[in-house]
């Protein structure tokens, strides 16, 4: 006759001490509303940020009038800083390979006469995309460049010319990476970046600090059983993980103006199970690690493959098939693509159910080992 | 020794454990303890550091399963049954282990909805007022002083009504009148039908026990009440007072028969187990100088003899 396994007053009874224990540990919860500030300033700003005045050079085979306007109206864009004007093929090549230009813009020779017979002549802008997010913004206002352009240079009868699709045909040649991300890719993907940096360290360190001081003797003394302590000891971090995913939403909103087309409720919903799979993971790893140093260090061995492999930081389909064989099993990969399809494309439950299931099996599997691993002896 | 009991008599034991073993590698901490504790008894667990005592009491609350051995505390085996055990048995344990980001209130709270205690605010509030702590209730628990310290886990032990109370050193490192007080306190709880075991250094509070067993290198060496402890020892011990005490103690320390030779102030003590040899021993080199007088040893004099006694014979 075994006392019940699971009962609520001793779940609460943990509960409640690790909120007044959170509270007592100012500097830690700080790190737990600083450190999703802090990423947000870094990742949002530093990768999202609009950058202009990039290197670029000029190859203009052109010097008529037409060309001149455009030039000239590529510079006003405040994207391009022409440092070179008409180098040699093979010099400008150069200049993109090791990175002194960041653009290769080229008129051709026949761009003025062309542009006045109306065949939409082609310029073509290659690009440095190795940073895809630095090189987006200055190619689609370059886009929307070109069919306002030449309005004054194509007065009378030549206004025909300005129709759609426009009187210039820009071709956009990315160089090695042709992957191309959104910036607005970054902020929801920081969501589940922050997530697993804090969730996971946080737990990880609930039973080593316990163990290391001295208190798990009482605690395991005491009738609690292991799932009460595993659960209990979450509960209060899905707040703390809810607090940063609101705080990450509003600067996505304010701050970044990330399109929010879908259902915030969803999105809330959701992350309650990926939250869940992180304070899970970390909380098995705190009964695996010898001491907190131990844990922290399993932490940030889970964390770099999910900053790294999960699609956050490069495109997921252009990543060699194992490293995508890593990164299906991590949950931040899965959370990733439920925020950013909900945020970004107006995804339902429907769309993001396949990449719910994958959490759901990760937080059952990561809770399973925990409540396994958790020995209730001191043997 | 008895290990077995008619399950009529066993109603009396709260513990009763036969073989207990424990093994760390190959090293045998715990080496077959029997032992039996009556209901109200406050029974004294003594031995030298590292004889296995924390060892052997981690095993009877559950918290370390035995190698070898059987037995029941509360009734409940102490192999399978941990669970039930630890409902009712309330542990002190040797390093102080509450919480100290925790204050006095918070942690006797946590314990209390741990346990489920009925009327819990209630409780909490009569156990800070009988421990005095009601003044200091929101300090945190990790800026007490070690004093304070044992009285706030003497509490927190006590918060759930427990029927046996194993007391780890408890006392180590509190002030003599807050140890009597203590003692004052553990006693009025076993008049009320609580049970303790509770280990100790101090040889003042092994003879406030009811019953005493002490321990060496894991192995039981005697037990029963303090009378019997000291009768069944057989040390024989003498004292002296007299001029040049340091002269005659190295003096004595040569002779075959003397194994301990103490001095307590202006007294030494000399014991030995073999009684004739220490006589004779002591009238080679006795000189009307000094006063001898025989006797009845001392449970430190019995303990140390116990000790060496082991020490030739286990290690
Ligand atoms: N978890 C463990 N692993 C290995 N050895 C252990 C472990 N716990 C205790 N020991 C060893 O078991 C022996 C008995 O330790 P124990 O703590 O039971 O002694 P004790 O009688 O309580 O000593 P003290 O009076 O110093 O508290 C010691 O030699 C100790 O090193
Ligand atoms: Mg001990």
């Amino acid at each position: 006759m075994n006392p019940p396994r699971f009962t609520f007053h001793r779940f609460w009874a943990i509960v409640l001490k690790e909120f007044i224990q959170m509270k007592r540990d100012r500097v830690t919860f700080g790190m737990m509303i600083g450190i999703p500030l802090m990423q947000l300033i870094i990742f949002g700003f530093a990768i999202n940020a609009d950058p202009k005045h990039l290197p670029a050079a000029i190859r203009s085979a052109d010097q008529g009038p037409f060309a001149r306007t455009l030039i000239v109206a590529l510079k006003n864009s405040g994207y391009f800083n022409f440092v070179r004007e008409a180098p040699t093929e093979s010099e400008a090549q150069r200049l993109l390979q090791v990175g002194a230009v960041q653009f290769i813009i080229n008129i051709p020779e026949d761009f003025s006469r062309r542009l006045l017979r109306g065949e939409r002549p082609t310029v073509l802008i290659e690009a440095d995309a190795t940073d895809p997010a630095a090189v987006g913004p200055a190619v689609s206002a370059t886009r929307a460049l070109a069919e306002s352009v030449f309005n004054r240079d194509l007065p009378g009868p030549l206004s025909r010319l300005r129709a759609k699709p426009g009187p210039v045909d820009f071709r956009i040649h990315a160089h090695y990476n042709p992957e191309n991300i959104t910036q607005y890719n970054i902020v929801p993907g920081l969501m589940g970046v922050v997530l697993t940096m804090t969730m996971v360290v946080i737990t990880a360190l609930a039973i080593t600090r316990e163990r290391e001081r001295g208190t798990m003797e009482n605690l395991l003394a005491t009738p609690v059983r292991p799932f009460e302590v595993m659960t209990g000891k979450i509960l209060p971090y899905i707040a703390v993980g809810y607090v940063q995913v609101t705080l990450i939403l509003l600067a996505a909103h304010f701050i970044f103006h990330v399109p929010m087309d879908g259902s915030f409720m969803l999105l809330y919903g959701v992350s309650l199970f990926f939250i869940a799979a992180n304070l899970a993971m970390g909380i098995t790893f705190s009964t695996l690690a010898k001491n907190q140093l131990q844990a922290v260090q399993m932490a940030f061995f889970f964390f770099l493959p999910s900053i790294l492999l999960s699609g956050f930081m490069f495109p997921f389909r252009g990543m060699p098939e194992w490293a995508q064989w890593i990164g299906t099993c991590l949950p931040n990969t899965h959370f990733l693509r439920i925020a950013r399809g909900i945020l970004l494309k107006g995804n339902g439950l429907a769309e993001i159910a396949p990449e719910l299931w994958p959490l759901l099996l990760f937080l059952t599997v990561a809770m399973t080992v925990g409540v396994k691993r958790y020995r209730q002896t001191l043997d | 020794m008895a290990a077995h009991f008619p399950s009529a008599a066993t109603d009396d034991f709260v513990i009763d454990v036969a073989g207990v073993t424990k093994r760390f590698g190959d090293k045998t901490v715990v080496n077959g303890i029997n032992l039996q504790v009556r209901r109200g008894e406050i029974y004294g667990f003594l031995g030298p550091n590292g004889s296995g005592k924390t060892t052997f009491i981690r095993m009877l609350c559950g918290l370390l399963t035995p190698d070898a051995g059987t037995g029941t505390c509360l009734g409940y085996d102490v192999r399978t049954q941990q669970a039930e055990i630890k409902r009712h048995v309330g542990y002190m344990t040797q390093k102080f282990s509450y919480y100290e980001d925790l204050s006095i209130r918070e942690n006797l709270d946590f314990i209390a909805r741990i346990y489920a205690v009925p009327d819990r605010a209630a409780v909490v509030q009569k156990s800070l007022e009988r421990l005095g702590l009601q003044n200091r209730s929101h300090q945190l628990a990790g800026q007490l002083s070690g004093g304070w310290k044992q009285r706030l886990a003497l509490a927190a032990c006590l918060i759930h009504s427990p029927q046996l109370l194993l007391l780890d050193e408890p006392t180590a490192g509190v002030d003599p009148k807050a140890r009597r007080e203590f003692w004052d306190h553990i006693h009025q709880l076993t008049a009320d039908g609580l049970t303790v075991l509770i280990t100790t250094h101090y040889m003042d509070e092994a003879e406030r026990c009811h019953r005493l067993a002490y321990l060496a290198y894991g192995n039981l060496l005697t037990r029963g009440t303090l009378d019997e402890v000291l009768t069944t020892a057989k040390l024989s011990t003498w004292t002296v007072v007299g001029p040049n005490l340091r002269v005659l103690a190295d003096q004595l320390r040569r002779q075959p028969g003397v194994e301990q030779v103490v001095a307590f102030g202006t007294t030494l003590h000399v014991s030995g187990r073999d009684a004739a040899l220490l006589a004779a021993a002591i009238a080679q080199i006795r000189t009307p100088a000094h006063q001898w007088t025989q006797v009845r040893s001392g449970l430190e004099d019995v303990f140390i003899s116990l000790m060496d006694e082991a020490q030739d014979n286990f290690s």
